[in-house]
């Protein structure tokens, strides 16, 4: 796991620059196609964002716009064609395949729509991967697991298996597995969809509570307009593009007239 | 990670005992044709195993196993007797002849003749009466373990021949005198001994019926020298036991296609095993490959993944290794009580084991490709 440790120390010193301004994410022209020939989809024509330290920025817009592109492309799981994009001052396009799992291992989040526990571990042991993914031992990984679960409200629930668990506790698992290494950037796709208004209410209040941050950044994908209150900034994306970007609360207010 | 290995496997409780089963089913059926592939070619060698209380077997040169039965002149042994190094030499007889019991159950029979003064060549045990018995008039004996099958009088109701009944052999009268134990054989006709000239009798009349000259060495020849002088002599073929033992084994187990359908045997074995187990991990993978690809995203290199997926198959590897084994060798010791082929030396559980390995190992690379080509950006894909 040294890789991880290595990348995250220039990206810092990298990230010095941007800090000073309070860049996390800077996309400038980013492009991503799908396929080939007459297959070929265009998924991103050119997208110019950035995202700050200690924002949470939402993407949002119709289905199809490209936002679960952009936030893989950004989550480094996915290699964008053109354009320019860094995150904490690097560029994933320069880095080998196991350099950008590393740099993920230690500085990604990730919450997904479907939870994606595995169903056989326990939920201390499911938020503790993260940390045995970067080498941790199973007994210190599993202490800072509880503690983290105890943070999203889940303390005594430790011992259960995602199946004995309801959606909104397991998307709090979810949420603790995201934040159990510290990560500087944590992306979520749709983390509310799969929950009911009250819950995905709940798990974005806890959200906001806990995984904001001055040296974190977020960027939730989401179409449920109920929750767009909890964003800092929101960035909406039709056809491939950023359409604009506005303050989150504004959009709640307009969108309440 | 390696225990989130084990516990992806074993929580799919469903998956874990089918891959379990699968590769117990391959590791029984690989280690229990092979033994009674090793069980088949001992016994092949146990006559000659029983009778080896000489150094040389001197035979036609053409003998291509130990019932082979091809007849030599009646002056080898005295010209035998006459090399260097000889200590002694006795005859042998063994033809396969008719016999007939009390009842007139006839069956064909090995008949084998023991040299009249020395008894030299005899069964290792007796159970009833002794060897020295065969010196009374008329006097056979037969195999204990064959009394309730094949010397089983089936026309009058079935009794087992007994002590003191009167059989034929060719039409001549002869006389149980006692019985021995020796050790299972190849060969399934029933033996009876009684001495050289007796058996003689019995044979058809032909020029020659000596059918082996058992030769001891004096205690400082060279067997290989004294077989060279044998053969040159008398231009006929000289082996040790060990030697004898082998010709027999190799010959049968060619001729009868017992190795090839055997062999075909373990390689099905092999093979069921290696799609079972293989198509079995595959889908375990499958199912788990949303997983694999967030593990990915959360920063789990490929030699990680490849290392849970090697530890899920070498697992299901050996406890369905253990499990065929054990049930192989516990079915083994069923059969083998029962009399039938079943031989395990160390080699076969190595060899099975080797076997396991490999099926694993295929199976986990067939598998592990799916993992590898995963891009992790499926994560977010679908719910
Ligand atoms: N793997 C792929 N292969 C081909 N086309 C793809 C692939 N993934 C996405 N696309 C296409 O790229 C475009 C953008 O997809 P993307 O998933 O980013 O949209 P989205 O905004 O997340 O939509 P949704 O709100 O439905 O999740 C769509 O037209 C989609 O059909
Ligand atoms: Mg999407």
């Amino acid at each position: 796991m040294s890789p991880a440790t290595a990348l995250k120390s220039p990206a810092n010193a990298a990230s010095g620059d941007t800090a000073s301004n309070g860049i996390a994410i800077d996309c400038k022209g980013v492009t991503k196609h799908y396929g080939s020939g007459s297959s070929r989809v265009t998924a991103l024509r050119g997208i110019d964002l950035d995202v700050r330290f200690g924002e949470l920025m939402m993407l949002v817009g119709p289905s199809g716009c490209g936002k679960t592109t952009l936030i893989s492309v950004i989550a480094g799981i996915l290699d964008r064609d053109e354009g320019q994009c860094k995150v904490f001052g690097v560029d994933f396009n320069t880095m080998s395949a196991g350099q950008k799992t590393s740099f993920r291992g230690a500085n990604v989040g990730f919450v997904f729509q479907a939870f994606n526990l595995l169903p056989t571990l326990t939920a201390e042991e499911n938020a503790a991967i993260p940390l045995m993914i970067l080498g941790e031992s199973r007994g210190s990984a599993i202490k800072r697991s509880r503690d983290m679960l105890a943070r999203v409200g889940l303390g005594d629930r430790g011992r259960s298996l995602p199946s004995q668990l309801s959606g909104g506790q397991q998307q709090r698992v979810a949420i603790a597995r995201a934040l159990v290494h510290n990560p500087r950037l944590i992306v979520c796709d749709e983390p509310t969809s799969a929950l009911d208004h009250e819950t995905g209410h709940k798990v974005m209040e806890l959200m906001r509570e806990i995984a904001v941050g001055p040296d974190r950044t977020l960027v939730i994908v989401t179409h449920d307009a109920r929750i767009f209150e909890f964003a800092d900034r929101i960035a909406k994306l039709d056809d491939g593009m950023v359409q604009s970007i506005s303050n989150g609360k504004n959009v709640t207010s307009n969108a309440a007239k | 990670m390696i225990r989130v290995a084990l516990q992806m496997l074993v929580g799919d409780r469903l998956k874990y005992l089918g891959l379990i089963v699968g590769i117990a089913f391959a590791s029984l059926l690989i280690s229990q044709q092979a033994s009674i592939l090793v069980g088949l070619a001992h016994q092949t060698g146990s006559f000659v195993r029983d009778t080896s209380h000489a150094d040389l077997w001197v035979m036609d040169s053409e003998v291509r196993f130990s019932q082979d039965s091809l007849s030599l002149s009646d002056n080898t042994l005295l010209r035998v007797r006459g090399i260097e190094g000889v200590q002694w030499a006795v005859p042998l007889y063994q033809g396969f002849l008719k016999a007939k019991l009390p009842d007139g159950t006839r069956m064909t029979a090995i008949v084998i003749g023991l040299d009249d003064a020395t008894l030299i060549g005899g069964p290792p045990e007796m159970v009833q009466g002794s060897l020295a018995d065969l010196r009374q008039d008329k006097a056979v004996i037969v195999d204990y373990n064959a009394l309730e099958s094949k010397f089983m009088m089936k026309r009058s109701g079935g009794r087992p021949i007994r002590v003191g009944d009167n059989l034929s052999i060719n039409d001549q009268d002869a006389r149980l005198v006692g019985t021995y134990r020796a050790s299972q054989s190849f060969f399934w006709e029933p033996v009876i001994y009684t001495t050289y000239s007796r058996a003689l009798q019995y044979a058809p009349r032909e020029r020659k019926l000596m059918t082996y000259v058992m030769v001891k060495l004096k205690p400082d020849a060279d067997v290989a020298k004294v077989a060279a002088s044998i053969e040159a002599a008398t231009g006929l073929k000289a082996r040790t036991n060990d030697e004898f033992i082998a010709l027999t084994r190799d010959y049968i187990l060619k001729e009868t296609g017992i190795l090839i359908n055997f062999g075909l045997a373990v390689g099905l074995g092999f093979i069921v095993g290696t799609l079972i187990a293989g198509q079995m991990l595959y889908n375990f993978t499958l199912d788990n490959l949303r997983h694999y690809g967030a593990l990915k995203a959360m920063g789990a290199g490929n030699g990680t993944l490849v290392i849970m997926n090697l530890i899920q198959a070498l697992t299901v590897g050996v406890l369905g290794y253990g499990i065929g084994l054990g049930l192989g060798s516990l079915l083994g010791q069923l059969v083998a009580s029962a009399g039938l082929a079943f031989r395990m030396p160390w080699q076969v559980p190595v060899l099975c084991g080797v076997a396991i390995l490999i099926i694993c190992l295929i199976a986990s690379a067939l598998s592990i490709t799916r993992v590898l080509k995963l891009e992790p950006a499926i994560v977010f894909k679908g719910g």
